[in-house]
């Protein structure tokens, strides 16, 4: 059921404080919920129609570039709100970031929700207003949506599930498989802070430190990087499975080796510690402001100085090249002079025992 | 950052690996075979790895990777049992991280989890025990799992349970001891140890002297090692620097954390709380006299093993797996017939593939550098003399 099926009264503030499965029902409570949250977030034309699809004129976006990108995430965070975001930042950075490292210009998001029964409503209207002051701030629209409510127990508070659309300019050609031996490997900043933010925001490990999530959206940062170096080879944003798990992609797409230096990785003082005192390796932790960027050796010092000049990419750093072979291998040289082969991680990072 | 890079620099690691590359040729059993040292723990078998130690070390000198991982030497029948805990209704099961992964006959506790039992990761034991305050309904049973490392803190919890009065609470205890172990390893006939790095946090509980009948009786030497690169590098040293002079002795590289009498409240704690058993099964290692501990009769309450029918069958390793050659530093990972084939993070048979101080794992993960310069040796050669 889309939730533009039917016209709303004049909007009304709903009066319920916690959602319950009426809101879901298409009724006049899911109608109220609609007109009062969304649409009075995300304030925009093509959605306050509400039809039961946007309807998005072609003739700009042919004349933008010569290709549509298209793609869709579900966002699934405990908890909802955590140092430096929240789950309605990340559902909007994290797609357009989607779109934006194949060099898309991101345009339309839908927006999705799966909310549990007994959801306090301002909890959701702090969600909606973030989605919106993000979505506003990468230049996007949120322009179609639905909404469920299941039982409680069904869904952990909510689930936001985003698609996106954007331009891709004639004549970009960012791919995985792209990388050649004697590029260079950029990041735009630190290391794992995301994964660090949420797994102290939990507070089942009484640690206490001070670290915000990396959550933003890149668009203006790939930008920049394509207006000094529009041949960029590889980009890729490093969510889950953090760096390792991108450079691995790019080894295995293009058949080449990635040789990183352990001590160029930039990293948080508070990450590292975090990760020292578990056992985890800041390389797998997840990350949702940042890109590795593989880029031909003779544009990487002009691209990094851009990079560095840039707000999200303050911290970037060279942290390695591309070399033949072994193909589809990553190696790390160690602080300590040694070299490691740095894999695809198997199911979750655990801490370890002793 | 301070207290960490300071155990990590390249130009001490340099430094030593060229000292110790001077004392091999002082010790004459090298002109025949390279020489065997084990680290008896799986921590030290993780840094080895993770640092590329072996990388640095001239070929005459060899780690041989020893059965300190608890996870990776936990039969299979106790993860069986395990799953069978954790599968009762009324059961919440609490375990450290590492064992969830741990491949049963049948599950693993994670792949119990998802059929419905309720099975949760503890940092600590004492989280065990806010969950059973926090559950008065539920029975909560924690996977008591490692050396005389994890032994205290579990300990400690035991007294804070009968100091509460906590009746929902219970421990499945997997304890072990290192030390019988050891002694077994020496007594198995197809063995050639020259020497041992010895256990760092262990040590740190039972002290050093526990040590002695290495050096005395069996005449081999042994330094107690820390877990950050030039630890081990450095206990190496030590152990090299014994050999070259013909002494057999107990030295202690980790003296900053390593009493030599140990850690007097954390040994009341055990003796309180634990007893020998007259066995214990391990994998890979069969069964080994007193090499494990179970809960005295004072606290027989809070005994899983008494408290639930355990199933408690012994189940045999599989066929194919030489976790045992392995353990006893006979193979070297990839020369088991299933490693990186059969055997791999992803699907693992044996448990040194599981946990990430497994030696299979650490070298799976870690080690195929030099695996692969055997077969492909265009420009890696080249590539893996580093720091060397």
């Amino acid at each position: 059921m889309n939730d533009a099926a039917e016209r709303p009264a004049p909007p009304a503030r709903l009066r319920d404080t916690r959602i319950n499965l009426s809101h879901g029902s298409g009724g006049k409570a899911m109608r109220d919920l609609i007109a009062d949250v969304f649409v009075g977030s995300f304030d925009n034309p093509l959605l306050a129609a509400l039809e039961d699809q946007a309807l998005l004129p072609l003739g700009p976006l042919a004349a933008a570039g010569d290709r549509l990108a298209f793609t869709t995430d579900s966002y699934v965070v405990h908890p909802l709100f955590f140092p430096g975001g929240d789950i309605g930042k990340l559902a909007v950075a994290g797609t357009v970031n989607d779109l934006a490292v194949c060099g898309a210009r991101p345009l339309f998001l839908s927006c999705a929700v799966v909310l549990e029964e007994g959801l306090p409503v301002d909890v959701l209207r702090r969600v909606a207003a973030s989605m919106q002051s993000t979505a506003r701030a990468a230049g996007v629209q949120i322009v179609t949506g639905d909404t469920k409510v299941v039982e409680r127990g069904a869904a952990d508070k909510m689930f936001i599930n985003t698609a996106g659309i954007g331009i891709v300019p004639a004549g970009i050609q960012i791919a995985a498989r792209n990388a050649q031996p004697g590029d260079a490997i950029l990041i735009n900043g630190n290391l794992g802070d995301h994964g660090a933010a949420i797994l102290i925001a939990r507070n089942e490990l009484a640690l206490e430190a001070a670290i915000p999530s990396d959550c933003t959206p890149l668009y203006d940062l790939v930008q920049t990087m394509l207006a000094v170096c529009p041949d960029i080879h590889c980009l890729r944003d490093a969510t889950r499975g953090g760096v390792a798990t991108v450079l691995n992609e790019f080894a295995q797409a293009s058949g080449t080796c990635m040789r990183i230096t352990e001590t160029a990785l930039p990293l948080r003082n508070e990450v590292r510690g975090a990760c020292e005192i578990l056992g985890l390796d800041p390389l797998y932790l997840a990350n949702e402001g940042k890109l590795v960027a593989v880029v031909p050796r003779q544009h990487a010092d002009a691209v990094l100085a851009a990079m560095r000049a840039h707000r999200d990419g303050a911290n970037a750093a060279m942290i390695g090249e591309v070399c033949a072979g072994p193909a589809g291998s990553v190696i790390m040289r160690t602080g300590f002079g040694g070299e490691r082969i740095v894999d695809m991680l198997v199911g979750e990072q655990l801490p370890r025992i002793c | 950052m301070k207290y960490v890079d300071e155990f990590r620099d390249p130009a001490r690691a340099r430094a030593l690996a060229s000292e110790i590359a001077g004392l091999v040729p002082r010790i004459a059993r090298t002109r025949e075979r390279p020489l065997q040292i084990m680290e008896v723990c799986g921590g030290h078998t993780h840094a080895i790895f993770r640092y590329g130690i072996q990388q640095l070390l001239p070929d005459a000198v060899e780690f041989v990777h020893g059965p300190g991982c608890p996870v990776c030497v936990l039969p299979m029948g106790r993860v069986d049992d395990c799953v069978a805990l954790a599968l009762q209704p009324q059961v919440i099961f609490t375990t450290f991280g590492d064992a969830m992964r741990v491949p049963g006959s049948r599950l693993s506790l994670l792949k119990a989890k998802a059929e419905g039992a309720d099975v949760r990761m503890v940092y600590s034991p004492l989280d065990a025990l806010a969950i059973a305050r926090d559950n008065p309904a539920r029975e909560v049973v924690f996977f008591g799992l490692g050396f005389e490392t994890t032994m205290p803190s579990t300990a400690m919890t035991l007294i804070a349970a009968k100091k509460q009065g906590l009746r929902n609470f219970s421990l499945f205890c997997n304890h072990i001891t290192i030390i019988p172990t050891i002694k077994a390893i020496l007594d198995s006939p197809d063995l050639h140890l020259d020497g041992f790095l010895g256990p760092g946090h262990v040590s740190m509980v039972i002290g050093t002297r526990p040590y002695r009948f290495i050096a005395e009786h069996y005449k081999r030497p042994i330094a107690i090692a820390g877990f950050e690169p030039l630890d081990v590098l450095q206990a190496l040293w030590m152990v090299l620097k014994q050999l070259a002079e013909n002494r057999c002795e107990v030295e202690n590289q980790y003296g900053r954390i390593v009493p030599a009498e140990g850690n007097r409240q954390a040994l009341a704690a055990i003796a309180e709380v634990f007893e020998l058993r007259e066995y214990f099964e391990w994998r890979g290692l069969g069964s080994i006299d007193h090499s494990g501990v179970r809960l005295r009769a004072s606290y027989a309450d809070y005994d899983a093993e008494r408290k639930f029918c355990i199933p408690n069958l012994k189940i045999a390793d599989p066929k194919s797996c030489q976790c045992g050659e392995v353990l006893k530093g006979v193979l070297k990972p990839h020369q088991c017939k299933v490693f990186g084939s059969a055997c791999t993070p992803e699907t693992p048979i044996g448990s040194l593939m599981v946990s990430s101080e497994g030696a299979c794992a650490a070298y799976y993960n870690y080690g195929r550098i030099a695996r692969s310069q055997v077969v492909d040796t265009t420009g890696l050669r080249a590539a893996v003399k580093v720091g060397a």
